[in-house]
């Protein structure tokens, strides 16, 4: 009993040290954001920005869940779309800064809301319109004059849902809403989509395509430090090194996180969010499933061995005591 | 050439030539440990294998490793992570390995401390400990160098900045251990070498001579009791295996050992599939980048306790502090004037100098995680001062203590 | 046999040995894995050659899991001396015959020299002789120089992959498999 006696004030003293170092610490050192569950309806953005602009806000999304109460026809936003097709097409160009992403899925990984706030005004939509004097600077910004009817948005708004949906698999999820600011080198994937097999010259040694390709890329991520302030981090094991939680609440909402960032927020839905998430492990934690599968085999075997060695204790220390 | 008749059997084949049975009973069945003790005095063996794990897990590493700045954080988290067949396992249980070998380290130094196992003949083995304390610090702050992420680079960069000697501006020997301005490929590079070979080729002289000075002292007992090996091991020959005071080291004490061990691998590998992040900080999955320091940097948290005696104080004062600290443990031996070898309990003041010892480094611990603001900073500035007062006040103490 | 006190067999003891070295096994078989070459080294082994712009007896070499590859253009009076038995190791894309094979002796190695003059192939490092074909005609080769798996892709070479062409040379022994 006495063993089992100093066995509890070691373990005790071990998780009280566990505790400080690790929760404690970390909740002192991180401020608890709650997050918003995905709702886009701009109550953090009228708490976080400064008083002047608090009103025109929540005029803005009033207006947006005005909109989101229209019924949206598919076949006349069709016609619409063309306005957007202009820029988000295959094989872009760099428009102010960054690439237009593709919006092929876009009605299966973004919110509604979100959607609709997005035509109506890009920057107010994405919380970065304190980067800009004039919200129509911003590279989507003549979306405003371009389609600015409530029926239009609602209309088009229904037809990406309707046609720009389906199944979407984790890479393209990542690829539409985060790639174009965000290399993820581990799935081979750069601002430009990913990288392409090349073969170096056999008398050279040197691969004349892949350095082409490179100044490509960093021709591009040149351009988006330009227009962001900096390179966006490449997300290849971002899973690892921030937290789940944090993850979540800063994509929902860049400014809760770090505030003054000039990430837009993405206006990812609950699937959007999801398939995200999916690939960021892919890249971050690929062994996550064999990990998840051999642990509980080798835990297994250990108890097995802790009985067989406490049978042998026994054994070895009959009549020793 | 000495004389050697046909053996009968491979067994006196190489007891002939090797001596092997005499080493059997010199280093296993008639090595004789008392039975007065509990399951810390199996610590050493965990250390023991902790070790052989490092090791192991270290060796298929270093295969797939690359120790170049712009090679070497893709080698681990890409090449080893995702491509190497079971590389992530060898990751996860060097990083948890790492960090849980202090764990055990600890407890097994404060078990020392408790049971005055430093004292008469055993100062050696409280020596050659404390060695092996200071060469698994060296190891552990060489190796966490390697993946080359922000806390890597950042850890580099504040310590190697402490041989400044703060006041003297000693800048040059700063550059000369870096060999650059900042930590960079020869940075890296050295302390890849210090990592694999130097300091483990070190551990491994030091664990041998913390062996051999245990020998002639024998282990100590939770009782602190000093009796006649020979005559207990006598005792035990004659089958008397119940009235003797010893056992032998094997099988009897192994196979307390291997439970003991059993016990702990369960708890070892719940951590290295389960519950990692402890030892392998979201920071460093951050790529090094010398122009940006992470809001929070901190060392590991094994030597938390000794940056937050370096913290509090001004430059100059917080250096003194804290080379101070790094040696006080060693001279233990010697400031504690008090001849009785028993447990703290037992002990009048000297046990509550224990605990406040442990409770105030578990403080200091804490505070040495925390941004220093506010309170925290105050609580740590107490506990470093508590620190120094113990450690002035154990001579005192214990040359006043009642001899037993 | 470990035996205690008693002098009986410790069969605990024993099983708990054998437990172990249960786990080592399944050690032994992660570390055997780490080994293992990694799957973007498997994957690097495909290679594309274009062979629309080769010419008749000029010799072009080409990089496949980092080994030499030889292609040779069979011009019309090369293609009228081969024999008989050699033809099955030719490629026949439109009108055109080409040898493809792993530039290295198949000996120990090393990789043979082409003589256009000649049509034949000397290997420097112990004299070993290969003809137009790439058919070993002077020892101490063994046999031809080994031909990599490859599948037709219009005038185009896939190496790696396998078409029906490369399996009819595994089959008849044209070649083994490399």
């Amino acid at each position: 009993m006495k063993e089992l006696k100093i066995f509890g004030i070691v373990a005790v003293f071990t998780l009280i040290l566990y505790w400080g170092v690790e929760p404690f610490a970390h909740s002192q050192m991180h401020k608890h954001v709650k997050g918003a569950d995905l709702v886009y309806n701009g109550a953090a953005d009228i708490v976080e920005c400064e008083q002047s602009k608090k009103e025109m806000k929540k005029a803005f999304w009033a207006d947006v869940q005005k909109i989101a109460a229209l019924k949206g026809d598919a076949a006349a936003g069709e016609a619409t779309y063309a306005m957007c097709a202009g820029c988000h097409m295959e094989g872009a160009a760099n428009m102010g800064g960054v690439i237009p992403p593709s919006l092929d899925h876009a009605g299966a990984i973004y919110d509604k809301n979100f959607l609709i706030a997005l035509i109506k005004d890009p920057a107010i939509a994405t919380n970065v319109d304190h980067k800009y004097a004039d919200t129509m600077a911003h590279p989507m910004g003549s979306i405003k004059t371009m389609v600015s009817e409530p029926q239009d948005i609602a209309n088009v708004v229904a037809y990406l849902q309707a046609k720009k949906a389906g199944e979407v698999t984790p890479k393209e999820a990542y690829v539409e809403a985060c790639s174009r600011c965000h290399a993820n080198r581990y799935g081979k994937l750069t601002q430009l989509g990913e990288i392409p097999k090349t073969k170096s010259n056999i008398a050279t040694g040197k691969d004349i395509d892949a350095m082409k390709y490179q100044e490509k890329v960093a021709t591009e991520e040149a351009s988006l430090a330009n227009y962001l302030g900096k390179l966006p981090p490449d997300l290849s094991i971002m899973i690892r090194a921030r937290s789940e939680h944090f993850l979540h609440t800063f994509i929902e909402d860049p400014q809760s996180q770090l505030t003054g960032t000039a990430m837009p927020r993405t206006g990812l839905n609950k699937e959007g969010m999801e398939k995200v998430f999916a690939y960021l492990e892919e890249t971050g934690d690929p062994s996550k499933p064999l990990r998840e599968e051999t642990g509980p085999k080798v835990l297994l075997f250990f108890i097995i061995f802790t009985a067989l060695a406490f049978l042998w204790k026994k054994s070895m220390w009959k009549g020793h005591h | 050439m000495a004389h050697f008749e046909k053996a009968k059997n491979l067994n006196e084949w190489m007891d002939q030539r090797l001596a092997v049975n005499t080493l059997k009973k010199v280093m296993n069945t008639e090595y004789w440990i008392p039975k007065n003790i509990n399951f810390l005095w199996a610590m050493g063996m965990v250390l023991a294998a902790t070790f052989g794990i490092l090791l192991v897990s270290g060796i298929f590493l270093l295969m797939y490793y690359q120790p170049n700045v712009n090679l070497a954080f893709d080698s681990v988290n890409y090449t080893i992570m995702s491509e190497v067949g079971y590389g992530w396992l060898w990751r996860h249980v060097h990083g948890v390995g790492a960090s849980v070998v202090f764990l055990i380290i600890y407890i097994h130094m404060f078990t020392g401390i408790y049971y005055g196992s430093y004292k008469k003949g055993r100062e050696l083995i409280w020596l050659s400990g404390m060695g092996l304390f200071v060469a698994f610090s060296a190891e552990a702050f060489s190796g966490y160098m390697l993946p080359w992420g922000q806390m890597s680079y950042w850890a580099g960069m504040v310590i190697t900045n402490l041989f400044s000697g703060g006041g003297l501006h000693a800048d040059f020997l700063v550059e000369w251990i870096r060999g650059d301005y900042v930590p960079g490929q020869a940075f890296l590079g050295r302390f890849f070498m210090l990592h694999v070979l130097l300091i483990p080729l070190a551990i491994i002289g030091l664990i041998v001579l913390h062996f051999g000075s245990l020998r002639i002292p024998h282990v100590n007992n939770q009782d602190g009791e000093e009796f006649d090996f020979a005559e207990a091991a006598e005792l035990y020959k004659a089958g008397k295996v119940k009235e003797s005071k010893v056992i032998p080291f094997s099988p009897v004490f192994l196979s307390k050992d291997v439970l003991v061990m059993g016990v702990y691998f369960i708890f070892f590998f719940y951590l290295v599939f389960y519950h990692f992040e402890f030892a392998m900080d979201p920071v460093n999955f951050d790529p090094a980048n010398g122009l940006k320091t992470p809001t929070h940097i901190y060392p590991e948290w094994y030597f938390l306790w000794s940056y937050e005696i370096l913290r509090p104080f001004s430059t100059n004062v917080g250096l003194i502090a804290f080379a101070i600290a790094q040696v006080i443990f060693f001279t233990l031996p010697f400031l504690d004037r008090s001849p009785n070898v028993a447990p703290a309990s037992r002990r009048g003041l000297f046990k509550f100098w224990f605990w406040a010892l442990l409770i105030d480094m578990i403080i200091l611990t804490f505070m040495g995680k925390l941004p220093p603001e506010g309170i925290w900073s105050t609580i740590g500035l107490v506990a470093a001062l508590t620190f120094m007062g113990l450690w002035i006040a154990l001579p005192i103490i214990t040359s006043r203590e009642k001899k037993l | 046999m470990a035996k205690n006190e008693q002098g009986r067999r410790d069969f605990i003891g024993m099983a708990l040995g054998g437990f172990t070295a249960l786990g080592g096994i399944g050690a032994l078989y992660a570390m055997k894995r780490t080994w293992d070459p990694l799957p973007s080294v498997k994957a690097a082994g495909f290679t594309t050659i274009d062979l629309k712009d080769a010419q008749d007896n000029v010799l072009v070499v080409e990089k496949w899991r980092g080994k030499p590859i030889f292609i040779l253009k069979q011009s019309a009076d090369m293609l009228a001396k081969v024999k008989e038995d050699d033809k099955k190791r030719l490629i026949n894309i439109g009108d055109s015959h080409y040898v493809v094979c792993v530039g290295l002796c198949t000996h120990l190695g090393c990789i043979p020299g082409y003589d256009a003059g000649d049509q034949s192939f000397l290997c420097a490092c112990h004299g070993g002789m290969y003809d137009s074909t790439a058919n070993v005609t002077k020892a101490p080769p063994p046999r031809g120089l080994d031909i990599p798996p490859f599948r037709v892709d219009g005038t185009k070479l896939v190496l790696g992959e396998t078409g029906p062409e490369y399996e009819k040379m595994l089959a008849d022994g044209t070649t083994l498999k490399v």
